[in-house]
């Protein structure tokens, strides 16, 4: 289909059909209504649970701090076993070694760490940069790298350098981490160019596309996780490759992760509905999920001072 | 002929007037039975949504200066004399007295948020002390505001019995989540909007209307209330309300409509701190 000059991307990408933002805002908002309650909202919360990518993502971050989030990770709950793990833990660069071991001492070795790459937030580094901020990670342990696109090349037109990076990045990663693509769909504008920002991502590698960093908001909005479910079942039907979905950013409560798995269902259809092709990259919301947990099991509304602070 | 213009009667959490999730309302009748409004009915879901608001506003309500609330209690008193005829025509019509009666009651409650006011950056002085001990220490006995506390209104008083009730709450930096009485809780919306105009951050004071013996059980057994104001309720609703707060060991309490710093001492809790000399 792309055999990476400027021509074949925009060829191919003139083949996408466009996306009716109105119609895509509406059937998000639609969906959003529906209600899922009592033995399907147990088995949602704790879906979500194991689809979390347990983030912490600031310039405070310290050793203590990612410890402590891996030991949430494994044990979201101390008090409750039956809770699930989450499904990664998402980390700078130079946290992952610290990420790996703890997690390996806590009994979470089934749990792969993220690492954000290539000059994450920005992505404004030369290639050189992304390419040691890559391989540093992975060397450390790393077994997902989210990478950001240049959202500066894709919004002046210069495709073929966006698609040539993803490329390089995925070459990288190649049978030794999963690849997770950033968008930020928040910089993007429009929803046409979340399709075609997609449809570049999974063309040149990507094993999953992610909607924000979490540092620019809007982040992961209703109809932009819409729009990128529907490249995936199309990508799917075009190529029989499943390729995965990761929002994040803005998503706290549970009522919003279940809208999302509502989206995902109705949307790519049940096969998502797993931690290897669906991931919600959040920090707030596991307590929030936590704390609705305790309410189906005891019957009565929970309080924060029952969850780990983070 | 000009149709007049009914107010919507709703809830009042975080600050916003939502209707209840549930969307339901419920009928008010005046004394002789007959249809007033429509309030809203709220739900268990729009308790728990109160109780997150109070909790998000609690830092910011009890980290403010003493002084600070005692001039926005104030500022309550200002406004609500300014809208006093409407408080006045609204008891009038729900409770069936005369309008010197609801004057009177209107009066009473305005000077309860003056006298609480008042109480503000006094209580630590007064219900404080500096204890003696033996060693080179201080040591300081200091009221502290207890978190969010949970309060169901008087039934029989719609405007007064509400306001006795949250001023002593919120004058030391605690948080309200009140339910109105369930027969007259049109005053206690109106109080809303006053309280929405007297610069009280948003989620400090959070009004429900509805039906009392549906929201008593979940207020007593939701781990994020601190303490119950339980005098709006029944012996039986009082009773299961206690059982149900054991849990985490709420307060509860239950006054007569009286003013005294007894109500503000209800809820707070005594910390002690010792702090060595010549340091």
């Amino acid at each position: 289909m792309i055999d990476g000059t400027a021509n074949s991307i925009k060829s191919f990408l003139k083949t996408l059909s466009p996306v009716d933002q109105v119609g895509a805002e509406a059937r998000a908002a639609m969906l959003a209504t529906r209600s899922i309650k009592t033995s399907s909202k147990s088995w949602a919360i704790d879906m979500a649970i194991s689809m979390i990518d347990l983030t912490t993502l600031e310039g405070a971050d310290t050793a203590g701090k990612v410890k402590a989030i891996c030991n949430k990770a494994v044990r979201p709950d101390p008090s409750d076993p039956t809770v699930p793990h989450v499904g990664a833990i998402c980390v700078y660069n130079d946290m992952v070694k610290i990420a790996r071991t703890h997690l390996d001492a806590a009994g979470g070795r089934d749990i792969p760490v993220a690492a954000v790459s290539t000059a994450f937030p920005s992505g404004r580094a030369s290639l050189e940069v992304k390419r040691v901020d890559t391989e540093d990670a992975i060397a450390h342990g790393a077994a997902e790298i989210d990478m950001v696109i240049d959202r500066g090349a894709f919004l002046s037109g210069d495709l073929e350098k966006v698609y040539s990076e993803i490329q390089y990045i995925k070459s990288l990663c190649e049978g030794r981490a999963h690849l997770k693509v950033i968008l930020e769909t928040g910089e993007l504008v429009t929803l046409d160019n979340v399709r075609k920002a997609s449809f570049l991502a999974m063309a040149a590698g990507a094993d999953f596309i992610k909607t924000s960093t979490g540092k620019v908001a809007p982040a992961a909005t209703a109809p932009v996780v819409l729009v990128m479910l529907e490249a995936v079942r199309d990508w799917y039907a075009m190529t029989g490759v499943k390729i995965g979905v990761k929002p994040a950013g803005g998503i706290r409560t549970t009522k919003d992760a279940i809208k999302q798995l509502v989206l995902v269902n109705e949307t790519a259809g049940p096969e998502w509905l797993n931690p290897q092709l669906f991931r919600i990259g959040a920090s707030a919301l596991l307590n929030d999920l936590l704390m609705q947990r305790m309410k189906l099991r005891d019957g009565h509304y929970a309080g924060p001072n029952y969850v780990t602070l983070d | 002929m000009r149709i007049d213009v009914k107010k919507t009667y709703k809830l009042f959490i975080g600050g916003a007037f939502p209707r209840s999730e549930s969307g339901r309302t419920y009928e008010i009748a005046n004394s002789k039975g007959i249809f007033i409004a429509n309030p809203a009915q709220a739900s268990r879901k729009d308790l728990r949504d109160a109780v997150v608001s109070a909790r998000a506003a609690f830092t910011g309500w009890s980290g403010a200066t003493a002084f600070n609330r005692g001039q926005i209690l104030y500022r309550a008193a200002e406004i609500m004399e300014g809208r006093a005829a409407q408080f006045v025509d609204e008891i009038v019509a729900v409770e069936g007295i005369s309008s010197t009666a609801a004057k009177k009651q209107v009066q009473e409650a305005i000077d309860a948020w003056v006298w609480y006011s008042g109480w503000c950056d006094k209580i630590g002085s007064i219900y404080g002390s500096t204890n003696q001990v033996s060693g080179a220490f201080y040591n300081f006995t200091i009221p502290e505001p207890i978190g969010v506390v949970g309060a169901f209104a008087p039934q029989k008083s719609s405007l007064l019995g509400l306001v006795q009730t949250i001023a002593p709450i919120i004058a030391t930096g605690n948080t309200v989540v009140v339910v109105a009485s369930q027969k007259l809780p049109l005053s206690a919306i109106t109080l809303a909007e006053v309280l929405a105009t007297s610069d009280l951050p948003g989620g400090v004071v959070n009004i429900l209307t509805g039906i009392t013996a549906e929201l008593a059980p979940w207020m007593g057994s939701h781990m994020d209330v601190d303490a119950v104001d339980a005098s709006g309720l029944t012996a039986a609703q009082d009773k299961e309300l206690r059982i149900a707060g054991t849990e985490n060991l709420k307060r509860i309490s239950t006054f007569k409509a009286e003013t005294s710093p007894q109500r503000i001492l209800a809820f707070m809790e005594q910390k002690t701190v010792w702090h060595p000399i010549g340091i």
